[in-house]
């Protein structure tokens, strides 16, 4: 974890590393951290998307809670999941497992890899930004730990809802950012080729962010999957000890403490 | 707002109407409603500032709605000013130049309200301030308004006009959206009332925290709510999306507004809920 602070990379090539292919799906992720994972479906109100897989598993022989964002892994997935962008019920689906995970005592890990909530027709009729506000609030308040790690993209208020709980973690090649640079670019400099530019400006590193105290610390990542896979489990495994020593309540002014800050 | 007027006598208001005539001179011209594209003389929008045509309320300032809204107001935290956590270039600039065009320090007015003799906090968000956009001073003043009123059980109402994050503060505005939510789950957990009413635009990540977590969600005539923007959605999905798909009135449709209410209403229907709210309530008894 240390290490990698003085192998001194770019913004940018922190950006192009954390949209690399090369990384793992939600699945390979999930099998690779947690035993027995049991996925469940749907929102309970208008479908089940396909961006966001949720279940039940096990890690450190306890009932575990997981949520992780999926881009897919063949062509057809992709479209399905709009490359990992989740709709409205996407977020819906990651808030009830959320519920029934508190009502349950288990603790809950979430995967982020995301450019951003789903920005289409369907995703606004079907109130995207009312399902994200609706995350920020009931989880500033659900009475079990939860631990997010960005693996991939963190992209603005779609990663943001998937990421307020206690607790935030990024691998090494990944990024979190307001909008995307490409996106930064456009709007302030009206130049999307100025990407490089905007990444630096805008503080969307690991280490970066970090020192803000925006995260929690840094998961130093290697082409293996399996190393990458064992350095999350070890972190996320001390997070939830942590974590499950403290009552309801000094979780819930923690938490609150965590974002009052800012 | 009857009781507005009442307050002043025959005499003042034709001052104050002299003078406003006076300024309107020079800009006394025709302009065009962005909404239903009547043209119209400026003279014709009135008090409300609003489309005699079709009821769309152009975008004020959170001074100048201030002014018709309420009957007494003390302004909490006017002299917060952003610390520029990015040291953004020119954003400088850019905030001296809102700061003039609206008489705020960031993009919203806090304080504590009366509408007669209902009292609640209050907050306006200036769409003339970077676009409305929520940087981390807005964000602070909006928590500290919910703090505040939950210490004095007070209810909150929020006017949201915003593009959405303040890129200019990257990810110290994202973190403002969490922060926010927080304070008024808090606040709401006291059965304590929260309503937002939506004005024109309210967009991205104001939409998706505090402006969809009112108890009851009101908006303007016509104004535009939505999340991601029109050009974005359609260099997405590669197609045309129609021109109403984020007006008010969709929304409404999907379900999530309560109710569409004109300018030159919204005094009188706020003080109806404050006091609906004020007494006889399960959880206020
Ligand atoms: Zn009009």
């Amino acid at each position: 974890m240390v290490n990698i602070l003085d192998r001194k990379k770019t913004a940018a090539q922190i950006v192009a590393g954390a949209r690399n292919q090369e990384k793992m799906s939600a699945y390979e992720l999930i099998n690779g951290i947690f035993e027995n994972f049991f996925e469940l479906h749907g929102d309970r109100l208008s479908g089940d998307d396909a961006a966001i897989v949720g279940g039940i598993a096990t890690l450190a022989d306890k009932s575990v809670t997981v949520i992780a964002t999926n881009k897919g892994e063949s062509a057809q997935e992709r479209m399905l999941t709009h490359f990992g962008c989740p709709q409205p019920s996407g977020y819906r689906k990651a808030l009830r497992l959320i519920r029934q995970a508190e009502k349950f005592g288990r603790p809950v890990f979430i995967f982020v890899n995301t450019a951003g909530a789903y920005p289409g027709k369907s995703a606004e009729e079907s109130g995207q930004g009312e399902a994200l506000a609706r995350n920020l609030l009931e989880i500033s308040e659900v009475k079990v730990p939860i631990i997010s790690v960005i693996y991939g993209e963190g992209g603005s208020g779609g990663a943001l809802a998937l990421a307020c709980g206690d607790s935030v973690w990024m691998v090494e090649n990944s990024m979190y950012s307001v909008l995307s640079p490409e996106g930064f670019a456009a709007i302030l400099w009206k130049d999307s080729k100025r990407a490089d530019e905007a990444a630096e400006v805008m503080q969307l590193t690991p280490e970066k962010l970090l020192a803000q105290k925006v995260i929690e610390g840094i998961i130093p990542e290697s082409h293996s999957h399996k190393r990458v896979c064992r350095a999350i489990k070890k972190t996320i495994e001390q997070e939830m000890k942590e974590l499950m020593s403290l009552s309801p309540n000094e979780l819930l002014v923690k938490r609150y403490e965590r974002f009052r800050k800012f | 707002m009857q009781l507005f007027n009442e307050l002043k006598t025959l005499g003042q208001q034709h001052i104050k109407a002299d003078k406003k005539a006076g300024e309107r001179v020079p800009s006394g011209l025709w302009i065009a409603c962005p909404k239903c594209h009547q043209s119209l003389y400026h003279k014709d929008l009135g008090t409300y500032q609003v489309c005699p045509n079709c009821e769309y309320g152009f975008r004020i300032t959170a001074r100048e709605r201030l002014a018709w809204l309420v009957d007494d107001f003390k302004e909490l935290d006017a002299d917060m000013k952003t610390t520029d956590p990015l040291n953004f270039p020119d954003y400088n600039k850019k905030l001296e130049k809102s700061r003039r065009n609206t008489g705020l320090n960031d993009s919203i007015l806090t304080g504590i309200a009366k509408i007669q003799t209902e009292e609640f906090a209050l907050g306006i968000m200036d769409p003339n301030f970077i676009m409305g956009s929520m940087g981390t001073v807005t964000g602070e003043k909006i928590t500290h308004l919910f703090e505040d009123a939950l210490k004095k059980r007070l209810p909150v109402i929020l006017f949201t006009a915003s593009g959405g994050a303040r890129m200019q503060e990257g990810i110290f505005s994202l973190m403002q959206m969490a922060k926010i939510s927080a304070a008024v789950r808090r606040h709401s957990n006291e059965g304590l009332l929260y309503i937002t009413v939506l004005t024109d635009p309210t967009t991205g990540g104001v939409t998706a925290s505090f402006a969809m977590q009112g108890d009851i969600i009101l908006a303007e005539p016509r104004v535009l709510i939505g999340f991601a923007g029109k050009r974005v959605i359609e260099q997405t999905i590669h197609q045309k999306v129609p021109n109403n798909l984020q007006d008010a009135e969709t929304v409404l449709e999907r379900g999530f507004i309560d109710a569409i209410v004109q300018r030159r209403d919204l005094k009188q229907k706020l003080e109806w809920l404050l006091e609906s709210h004020s007494k006889g309530g399960l959880v206020n008894g």
